[in-house]
């Protein structure tokens, strides 16, 4: 196993060719499944020729955007605040530690009453879960810069404002950089999903539409987008958050 | 005890009747960690400071550094008072590996002047000098996890020495280092002391480093923290390693050891 990307590739590849040769001799009917080959096909059809796909795939992409920037700015803030409250900490910490085991999604519809079927549900479904991990590795962050950083700022007479910019937001980064990463991936799940379950507009909008119309190919072909879409943007922090790690820790 | 005869005119740093007590905490009880300890440290004096281990000596050198505010006693740093602000003019190089990941060697050492008010001219040259002296002209563009430890430590002493500090704190710099690298490292740090002319401060767990490096060597007791003696070691100005092969060398390091060892036991049966 000396290259485990590779092997990586090749698992993926092959088991692309064995549904495609699936679907191709009719084990998997194509009600269930288009072939991958026309997957794609259907995907780049639908994006020259489908009128709502452009307008759909930028407002799913504003409402992830916007979702994640709620997630990371005021997530990281509410860390800060949290952080130098160790008594509010320890009263969240239970909250933060089971966040993730409740289904989020079922505060949709409340969102739904408040908002209404719009953009601003979607973000505040994206942004609610999304920010707990921001606010988590906000809290790890600061934990982990070493003590020793902060005598040397008080050494060199750095004022407060200068300690917190030029000494903890740096020595934070390689954690922040987790929060950012998982704040992105849980915006686009509660985009995403909320779209699914019910929107206005979107690429899970229309994936659900095309379910309900039996539009296999349609479906299948936005099903390929989302996942491309995800592994690239995660693909591009993990490389960035390993240039990081790679540059501190070499030694 | 506080060494024969100095005049008041040579005193560089000194500490009356300092005491460090930590208040009550979930877990423990009061901790008496430092003192009461009365100390005058001469101008340009080498001055070298062991003990067992949770004895205290950090606390005594972030006092003097004004990183620590005494709970009862006085420090003082060149006729003034030290409150709870580190006094300009100090230098302090810490136990743990203090440069910054994220910063270049360069821009670590540079990172000292950042408060000073220094011109950029006046940094570059300042910052040349440290690099130079510190031998890290290669690793200049370097990260620090690009360097070993000694030469992480190295970083951290040019880093401080870019500020000319006049009164130099040093907590067991060398303790992550192997031995070999220790002598080297202690020799340069003779040839900085003697080519500054800055008061240096060394605490250290190795009797051999401070009975080396030391002008006079404080030897403390187990917690709380008092000096037990003061040991002058009459070594020259131009001095280095060589010393440890002199027999005046020898008897030294066997009288901190024996000042040392019942200290220690009590130290450990503590922990």
């Amino acid at each position: 196993m000396k290259h485990p990307a590779l092997w990586r590739l090749a698992i993926v590849a092959g088991a692309v060719l064995l549904i495609e040769f699936l679907c191709r001799i009719g084990i998997i009917d194509r009600v269930t499944m288009v072939p991958p080959s026309e997957m794609v096909v259907a995907l780049v059809r639908m994006s020259v020729g489908a009128p709502w796909f452009w307008p759909d795939a930028w407002s799913t992409f504003r409402n992830i955007g916007v979702a994640t920037f709620l997630s990371i700015v005021p997530g990281f803030l509410i860390g800060l605040i949290i952080h130098a409250l160790p008594r509010l900490r320890a009263v969240l910490n239970p909250v933060f530690l089971s966040y993730y085991s409740v289904p989020t999604f079922v505060f949709y519809p409340l969102l739904i009453v408040i908002f209404g079927i719009n953009s601003a549900s979607l973000i505040v479904m994206g942004a609610m879960f999304g920010i707990v991990a921001m606010v988590s590795a906000t809290l790890v962050a600061i934990d982990r810069i070493p003590r020793v950083y902060g005598k040397v700022a008080r050494v060199i007479r750095l004022s407060p404002w200068q300690t917190a910019l030029r000494i903890q937001l740096p020595a934070a980064t390689p954690h922040l950089m987790t929060g950012i990463r998982l704040a992105v991936t849980y915006s686009v799940i509660g985009v995403i999903a909320g779209e699914f379950i019910i929107a206005t507009a979107g690429l899970g909008r229309r994936l659900t539409l095309a379910y309900n119309d039996f539009d296999t190919a349609t479906m299948y072909g936005l099903i390929l987008l989302i996942f491309i879409g995800a592994a690239i943007v995660n693909i591009v922090l993990q490389r960035l958050e390993g240039r990081i790690h790679k540059r501190w820790y070499r030694a | 005890m506080t060494g024969s005869g100095v005049s008041d005119a040579h005193i560089h740093v000194s500490l009356k009747g300092v005491t460090r007590v930590y208040p009550a905490d979930s877990g423990h009880g009061e901790v008496h960690a430092l003192g009461p300890i009365d100390l005058n440290i001469r101008r340009g004096e080498f001055f070298g400071v062991v003990g067992p281990s949770g004895c205290g000596k950090s606390t005594l050198l972030e006092t003097l550094a004004g990183l620590v505010r005494p709970t009862a006693g006085t420090g003082t740093f060149e006729g003034k008072e030290i409150r709870g602000d580190v006094p300009d003019g100090i230098g302090v190089v810490f136990q743990e590996d203090a440069s910054f990941p994220w910063l270049t060697v360069e821009r670590n050492v540079e990172f000292g002047l950042r408060r000073a008010g220094v011109d950029s001219a006046e940094i570059a040259r300042r910052v040349d000098h440290a690099v130079d002296l510190m031998g890290l002209n290669a690793f200049r563009r370097a990260y620090p996890s690009q360097l070993s430890g000694g030469m992480r430590q190295r970083v951290c002493i040019a880093r401080t020495l870019v500020t000319r500090p006049r009164l130099i704190l040093l907590d067991e710099p060398f303790g992550a280092l192997d031995q070999q690298t220790r002598l080297l490292m202690g020799e340069e740090l003779l040839r900085l002391w003697r080519d500054t002319g800055a008061t240096v401060v060394l605490i250290t767990h190795s009797l051999d480093e401070a009975a080396m490096l030391s002008d006079r060597v404080a030897v403390m007791s187990s917690r709380p923290g008092r000096f037990i003696a003061i040991l002058e070691t009459h070594w020259p100005r131009d001095r280095d390693s060589r010393v440890v092969s002199d027999p005046a060398f020898g008897q030294l390091t066997s009288r901190l050891w024996t000042l040392l060892r019942d200290e220690s036991r009590k130290a450990l049966s503590t922990e």
